[in-house]
């Protein structure tokens, strides 16, 4: 996998991003309070604000694409529609839409550009209403603070999942305002969550070097992706189209793919000069883009390569039924056996070296 | 910048994981038996014993951890970033080098985790005592740093002068080799405490988590926390699960039958623009989009979810309803979606208008709904709000999916749509690879008109 656009324009540390529908806009958001519109496919920033707060850990993008969402120090979340008016000054039309007592670590749309759903390090997530600023939902629970939510891809449309730095990660009903299910087995703050596409699980990443997938049915945690040489934290986690990988983003300045079925890594790429903050994949599948506080945003695509590296799972040669269920006892002894192979074997051979070298495009 | 691991209240370690497993690691890389290599090094005329070099270091952990070089040599950098092994020769970078450089693992006392706030008063005698050693052998940040102190507190300068001449006295008294060490060490801990401008500081953690008070008293044990434990655990007791091995096997399903529509692992046709600057690929799945591809055809057959959220899918299928003379409720299910997620002040009359043209007895669109749950949205329209239609949504819903959906996908319009669906050809590399394609920017969604970009909703207009 090579980088394939790497974004530098902002001045201080990436902290946020998030992707435009339209598959190739993405908006970021740095520590200096900085929030830029770029154009990644061809590199050109389209809007810039600078927040008057620093720190501005969360940014989102409007399903509709004319606006966008942020907030981080000020404790409050501020939507800005975006205009191409030259006269206008972005910053005059913002709108404050959320007020919590602490550090706004998250935020997302709903399916609509008419409501906000924000997670704060005042322990709390909240519904809110972005036309009148009202609050619809609040949801109480956590013992900490809330870093990270995400939206469940359901037919109802109806829960989230936040985790925080109690260790746990819990499933709200967005009407009731109630937890509905809480999981509870990182042994330290949950970063990142992100929901399996099918809906039924989700993935976490924490600062205890793991990630973990949640299975909403069984209600248990069913697979833990580790590695004894991931030693620094997993700040963010996303997964591809298909659910088949994980890309999560470390504290050690690199990313590692897992193959969410069998539990392994795939790849570790480098080239990032300082931790990985932020990682999405685009809404088509056919890229990810990965934020750092080295100050760029690095796109790159997927490569055909991985299917030498994965044979595909028939049916019919599954080694049964029993071998999936251990996903999560044998994690750590597939990891051996899988990665030994990825060091000296002839898998490796067939792997392109999964470093990259940031080429400049212009 | 915010360094400051002082400022820590609360789980100084605990949030700090990672100091402690790379702790675990150093320990366990200077094991006499398992652990790295080591031998004693000569500089110049004195010995250092319990050296290693940086080859050995990256050997032990590719063997250790069964890991490539590449990673090893990027796990050692971090172990020498943030001070846990430190080079005996031009200690001013800290990178571990693949030469012959001798490294040595840094004593415990500097440890990162030992939380000592690195004071500024140590700073400025550490400083001190470089400037007394060698007149002009501070680099240009350092004495930058040495003014700026100065100033600050020069109204104790004398004890950090005094301070600086009693280590420097102390220090001859130790043999060579003690005294270069000792110097090595010290510099390597002020070098991850104070690093040189350009260089990122490791101690940089981002802002304080667990500082929040209202979080903390949350925590307490009282009455209520229990009450409420108690009720999610009843809550979850009564919960029917799913065993897992069913779950995973439904994931292998789900990723099997995606995985020709994932981009990572079956490419994507006629290219990936990111990887040709062909944005074709992107132009042929627009949301708007006259002829789908044959993908996005096929996805439509995967649920009835992904079928109403490809706009031009939720079109065909309106089309196919409007055949059979239940496109109401499709439509009734699209004004429940926008009554659901718009603005609240438009909840009161959306709820009206819905009423007006599907619900109430003589409507122009009637939806089918059964008895019951028809009973309790009139009761609940009386106060609008905007979960009110959610029951007669989802019945509707459940209807459409699981008697229209089916038909559609066994009807004919499916079946022509998939048959003149396009597949595109593979673009091929290009023969010149440095002759790069101009990106084409597209126009903005924020550029479009308003109505345009929100989703058509109740789209055939008919009566």
């Amino acid at each position: 996998m090579k980088t394939r656009r790497t974004l530098k324009g902002h001045g201080n540390k990436v902290l946020c991003m998030d992707w435009c529908k339209d598959k190739r806009r993405i908006v970021s958001s740095s520590q200096d309070g900085k929030v830029i519109v770029w154009d990644s496919f061809t590199t050109n920033k389209e809007h810039a604000v600078t927040m008057p707060c620093t720190w501005v850990m969360a940014c989102a993008y409007a399903p509709s694409g004319c606006a966008i969402a942020c907030g981080g120090l000020d404790n409050k979340c501020s939507v800005y529609p975006l205009t191409f008016d030259k006269n206008e000054n972005m910053a005059a039309k913002k709108k404050s839409v959320a007020m919590h007592t602490n550090y706004l670590s998250a935020c997302s749309f709903t399916n609509s550009d008419m409501q906000i759903l924000t997670a704060s390090g005042d322990g709390t997530c909240a519904l809110w209403d972005v036309e009148s600023g009202q609050l619809l939902q609040s949801f109480h629970g956590h013992g900490a603070d809330v870093l990270c939510l995400d939206l469940a891809p359901s037919e109802t449309g109806n829960t989230f999942v936040s985790g925080g730095c109690d260790k746990k990660a819990m499933v709200w009903d967005m009407r009731s305002g109630q937890c509905v299910q809480a999981f509870e087995t990182h042994e330290s703050d949950i970063n990142s969550v992100r929901y399996y596409p099918s809906g039924d699980a989700f993935a976490s990443g924490s600062d205890d070097a793991t990630c973990r997938l949640y299975d909403l049915r069984a209600d248990r945690e069913v697979a833990i992706y580790s590695k004894e040489s991931i030693i620094f934290g997993a700040s963010s986690v996303d997964f591809s189209l298909s659910g088949r990988l994980l890309f999560a983003g470390y504290n050690d300045y690199t990313i590692n793919v897992w193959d969410v079925l069998k539990g392994s890594r795939v790849s570790i790429l480098f080239g990032h000069e300082n931790r990985v903050s932020t990682l999405r994949v685009s809404p088509d599948g056919t890229a990810f883009c990965s934020g750092s506080w080295d100050h760029t945003l690095r796109a790159q695509p997927q490569a055909l390569l991985l299917e030498v590296a994965l044979p595909g799972l028939e049916p019919s040669d599954r080694p049964g039924p029993s071998a999936p269920v251990n996903l999560r006892g044998r994690a750590r002894t597939t990891c051996k056996t899988t990665c030994s192979g990825i060091k000296m074997g002839p898998v490796s051979q067939k792997l392109p070296k999964p470093a990259f070298q940031s080429t400049l495009f212009k | 910048m915010a360094a400051g691991p002082a400022s820590h209240g609360g789980h100084p370690r605990a949030q700090k994981p990672h100091l402690s497993k790379m702790e675990r690691m150093v320990v366990s890389m200077q094991d006499p038996d398992q652990g790295v290599k080591m031998r004693s090094q000569r500089l110049l005329i004195t010995v250092i014993p319990h050296a290693v070099t940086g080859n050995d270091v990256m050997e032990w952990l590719i063997h250790k951890y069964c890991i490539t070089e590449e990673e090893a040599l990027h796990l050692g950098t971090l172990l020498v970033r943030h001070g846990y092994l430190y080079p005996l020769r031009d200690p001013c970078h800290l990178e571990l080098r693949l030469d012959e450089t001798p490294y040595r693992f840094q004593t415990p006392y500097f440890w990162m985790s030992t939380l000592w706030p690195a004071a500024e008063l140590d700073y400025a005698i550490y400083l001190a005592k470089k400037n007394i050693r060698k007149r002009g052998g501070l680099f240009d940040h350092e004495k930058e740093h040495y003014d700026q102190l100065h100033r600050k507190i020069s109204h104790t300068w004398d004890l950090v002068v005094m301070q600086a001449r009693e280590q420097l006295w102390a220090a001859k008294q130790r043999r060579k080799g003690d005294r270069l060490v000792i110097a090595c060490q010290e510099q390597t801990y002020w070098l991850v405490n104070r690093p040189p401008p350009g260089v990122p500081s490791v101690l940089e953690q981002g802002p304080e988590r667990n500082s929040c008070t209202a979080g903390r008293v949350q925590m307490t044990k009282t009455v209520d926390f229990y009450r409420r434990e108690v009720e999610c655990l009843r809550k979850a007791l009564g919960r029917a699960r799913v065993k897992s091995s069913v779950c995973l096997e439904a994931y292998l399903k789900f990723s099997s039958q995606r995985g020709p529509h994932d981009p990572i692992m079956s490419g994507c046709l006629p290219s990936n623009p990111w990887v040709t600057d062909n944005d074709t690929y992107w132009a042929m799945n627009a949301p708007s989009a006259a002829v789908p591809t044959r993908l996005r055809v096929e996805q439509w057959a995967f649920s009835f979810r992904e079928l109403l959220e490809d706009p031009v899918g939720r079109a065909h299928f309106m089309d196919f309803l409007r055949k059979e003379f239940s496109a109401e409720n499709l439509s009734f299910w699209e004004a429940c979606e926008e009554l659901r997620h718009g603005g609240q002040a438009q909840v009161p009359a959306l709820v009206d208008a819905v009423y007006q043209q599907f619900l109430a007895p003589g409507a122009a669109r009637w939806v089918n709904i059964d008895s019951r749950t028809m009973e309790r949205t009139l009761v609940g329209l009386g106060r609008p709000h905007r979960h009110v239609l959610d029951d007669a949504q989802l019945h509707i819903y459940m209807l459409m999916k699981k008697d229209s959906y089916p038909r559609f996908l066994k009807s004919d319009l499916y079946k022509d749509l998939l048959a003149e669906a396009v597949v595109p050809p593979e673009t091929k590399r290009r023969v010149f690879p440095f002759m790069r394609k101009p990106r084409h920017s597209s126009p903005s969604p924020a550029l479009l008109p308003a109505s345009a970009s929100r989703e058509p909703s109740g789209g055939d207009g008919e009566a």
